[in-house]
């Protein structure tokens, strides 16, 4: 298996619109991709694709070799989404969002893996307040521990730098590039085009649901 | 008028066999209806004609042929109105449970659309029904509404699909609204067995109220008509929601024809 | 990392419910005094005489429990679509079938210690006595709650997504429960007033049958609500 996942004439319908249309595209294993496109543009939907949050209505989409809507639960073990929604729970602390989530995917030793994960987003003075009283950005960080607490092997990143200071940006892209060094292939969505084609070695650019040229 | 029309064995003959054989023309046509594409276009009016047809039939027999109930009186004759309504309503809630289960196993926009279909009209004629039935309750029994076991499921299960039905109205997009309806379908439905037996038991500690069981054999025949006669304008009914309800869809489904010609991504170093 | 069973995700789904619950205490101390409320207005509404009070009394229990239900079952839909916080866990992975028995039974055991909460004063308000065993009379309470979350679940994730949503889950859940209802407030009365006939077990087997049924069409149907395919 040499691919992160490939995508075969995938089109996906909301309502009276094709949010992406005729798509097709294959990532090599271990690669970095830019996805671009104005908003609208169907960004969200195909990284939701991937993610498995949402499947295609027409064509194949198979990651790592196998079917996304049939492997889904051995999929998503392996694969981490950073998206809009934070996927927090407001009313507990940034300790007991991880703490589900370490439940949820079996992680042994979880006071400590919190501790650590904490510390590595630079959270650590709010491990016991809750999601409520954080900043944008402290969510945002929040949410990207929640992905890199699974070590997954394709992560999904929709608009990381946003609500990020240049503090926080710049320890984003510290945390991108350790995925990176590990080996994860990588989808980064951003509006912040320079940024992204420092992190990234490919680039996919969509219009209206459709792969075209930059 | 009455006594003389009471001596023609040819009226009583006729009344045994023709329901039958126009119900199965009913049927016949249906299923025409449903396997022959080129048919659709006038079936529906050939129904349509033998149900107005038998509603004037059904005017002459059930108002002045057959004779007045033992201990009601003419009051009763509203049983021929009444009863095959809730009946339809019942027909048309479950297609809709076939329907909804149908769709869960394979997505189809002519299941979803027939789902709603033969929800509307079965809330449609149950809505009649019951109001029929309060209608016959007044003077029979003195009040509008008894709590009598069937009418009472049948008001729930109005209430029910109603909401069957708001439900859709407050889903926006088309494919999500089909799969929920499709869930909430299949649990409306199988409560109807529960909601009758608990409704039933619930009145049989209390004094029962009963309604005719009796039913002189006269007076079935005349029922197989009206039924009859129903069910033709069930199936027109139900075919012009379906026809709306596709034309709905139609509005709000991107088609797949109006995607582009297929193109793969150029490959791009940044 | 060992993949998880469908009872720990269950757990993990209950335990996350009921810390959300206590840190958010003052909202369930709100529920209580809506409870109560509800239970006052009856009283006033339907008259001082305490014989007939008495009697009604577990149909107006079981409605203050009702109400209560609505509130707190789309409480605890809006807290996982807030930051699409379902996704999160569905996507951890979950199954959404673990999910569905989570959250249906941490709805139950809300209810039921809201119905604990509010017998005391129910108890006192309608001057009931427990004729047949407190012990029967809690299991019972525990039966309904468990016939109102099963479906209340399911059409609350439903309710939640659509328009109007505050208004749907009431007209979807109360028509649906109308046999579990029944039941529920029968099989009280008879705990309170004294089994006379001997009909709890009918009453019971009702409640649980309708248990069975729900829990089972939630199970299995949970998943075509929460899965975008």
């Amino acid at each position: 298996m040499t691919t992160a996942f490939e995508i075969r004439d995938v089109s996906k319908r909301f309502g009276a619109r094709w949010a992406v249309a005729r798509l097709t595209y294959t990532l090599p294993l271990g690669q970095s991709l830019l996805l671009t496109g104005h908003n609208g543009s169907g960004k969200t939907t195909l990284l939701r694709m991937l993610a498995t949050a949402t499947f295609p209505t027409l064509g194949e989409l198979t990651l790592f070799g196998r079917d996304a809507r049939e492997h889904r639960d051995d999929l998503r073990t392996d694969i981490g989404l950073l998206s809009h929604a934070s996927f927090l729970y407001e009313d507990l602390t940034a300790a007991q969002n991880l703490d589900v989530l370490a439940r949820l995917i079996g992680l042994p030793d979880r006071e400590r893996a919190i501790a650590q994960m904490l510390e590595r987003v630079g959270l650590v003075s709010r491990t016991d307040s809750p999601v409520r009283q954080f900043s944008a950005g402290m969510r945002k960080r929040l949410a990207i521990a929640r992905l890199l607490f699974k070590a997954p092997k394709l992560a999904l990143l929709d608009e990381p730098f946003g609500e990020l200071d240049p503090e926080g940006i710049t320890q984003m892209e510290g945390l991108i590039r350790g995925l990176q060094a590990q080996g994860t292939s990588i989808v980064l969505a951003t509006h912040l085009v320079e940024q992204g084609q420092a992190l990234t070695t490919l680039r996919l650019h969509l219009e209206n649901g459709r792969a075209v040229s930059a | 008028m009455r006594h003389w029309l009471l001596t023609l064995d040819g009226t009583t003959r006729f009344l045994l066999w023709s329901p039958l054989l126009l119900l199965v023309s009913v049927l016949a046509l249906t299923g025409l209806h449903i396997f022959v594409a080129q048919a659709r276009t006038w079936v529906w009016k050939v129904l349509l004609g033998i149900a107005v047809v038998m509603i004037a039939g059904q005017a002459v027999l059930g108002l002045y042929w057959v004779p007045p109930e033992h201990y009601m009186g003419d009051v009763y004759r509203i049983i021929y109105m009444h009863v095959p309504q809730v009946w339809m309503s019942l027909i048309g809630m479950t297609i809709n449970f076939g329907c909804c289960v149908l769709f869960l196993f394979r997505k189809s926009w002519v299941t979803d659309s027939l789902a709603e279909a033969s929800a509307s009209v079965g809330v449609y004629f149950g809505a009649v029904g019951i109001t029929l039935g309060a209608v016959w309750a007044k003077p029979t029994w003195g009040a509008y509404w008894t709590w009598d076991p069937r009418l009472t499921t049948a008001a729930i299960m109005l209430v029910i699909y109603t909401g069957y039905l708001a439900l859709r109205r407050f889903v926006e997009d088309p494919d999500k609204r089909a799969t929920w309806s499709a869930v909430l379908g299949i649990v409306a439905y199988v409560d109807i067995p529960v909601l009758w037996f608990s409704v039933k038991w619930w009145r049989s500690i209390h004094q029962e109220q009963s309604s005719p069981k009796t039913v002189d054999s006269l007076m079935t025949m005349v029922l197989r008509w009206s039924a009859t006669m129903f069910l033709s304008l069930f199936v027109v009914f139900v075919y012009h929601r379906y026809l709306a309800a596709q034309a709905a869809r139609a509005r709000e489904v991107a088609a797949p024809e109006l995607l582009p010609p297929s193109s793969s991504a150029p490959a791009v170093s940044s | 990392m060992q993949r998880p069973t469908l009872f720990s995700v269950l757990v993990t789904v209950i335990r996350k419910d009921l810390l959300i619950e206590w840190r958010t205490r003052a909202r369930i101390n709100a529920l209580v005094f809506f409870a109560i409320a509800t239970l006052l207005i009856f009283s006033f509404a339907l008259g001082p005489d305490t014989v007939l009070l008495r009697k009604n009394a577990p149909g107006y229990l079981w409605l203050g429990i009702l109400f209560a239900s609505v509130l707190s079952l789309s409480e605890s839909m809006r807290i996982e679509i807030e930051n699409s916080a379902l996704d999160g866990v569905r996507l951890a992975p979950a199954s959404a079938r673990a999910i569905y028995l989570g959250k249906a039974i941490g709805n139950t055991l809300m209810l039921w210690l809201l119905t604990l909460v509010i017998l005391p004063i129910a108890i006192a308000l309608f001057d009931l006595s427990v004729r047949e065993g407190f012990a029967r009379l809690l299991g019972i309470l525990f039966l309904g709650c468990a016939a109102i979350s099963a479906p209340g679940t399911l059409y609350a994730a439903i309710a939640a997504n659509a328009r109007a949503r505050d208004v749907l889950l009431p007209l979807l859940l109360f028509p649906v429960l109308i046999p579990g209802l029944l039941a529920s407030v029968k099989a009280t009365g008879v705990i309170l007033e004294g089994d006379v006939m001997h009909q709890l077990g009918s009453w019971v087997g009702l409640l649980s049958a309708f248990n069975v049924l729900y829990w089972s069409l939630g199970f299995a149907l949970f998943p075509r609500v929460i899965e975008d395919d």
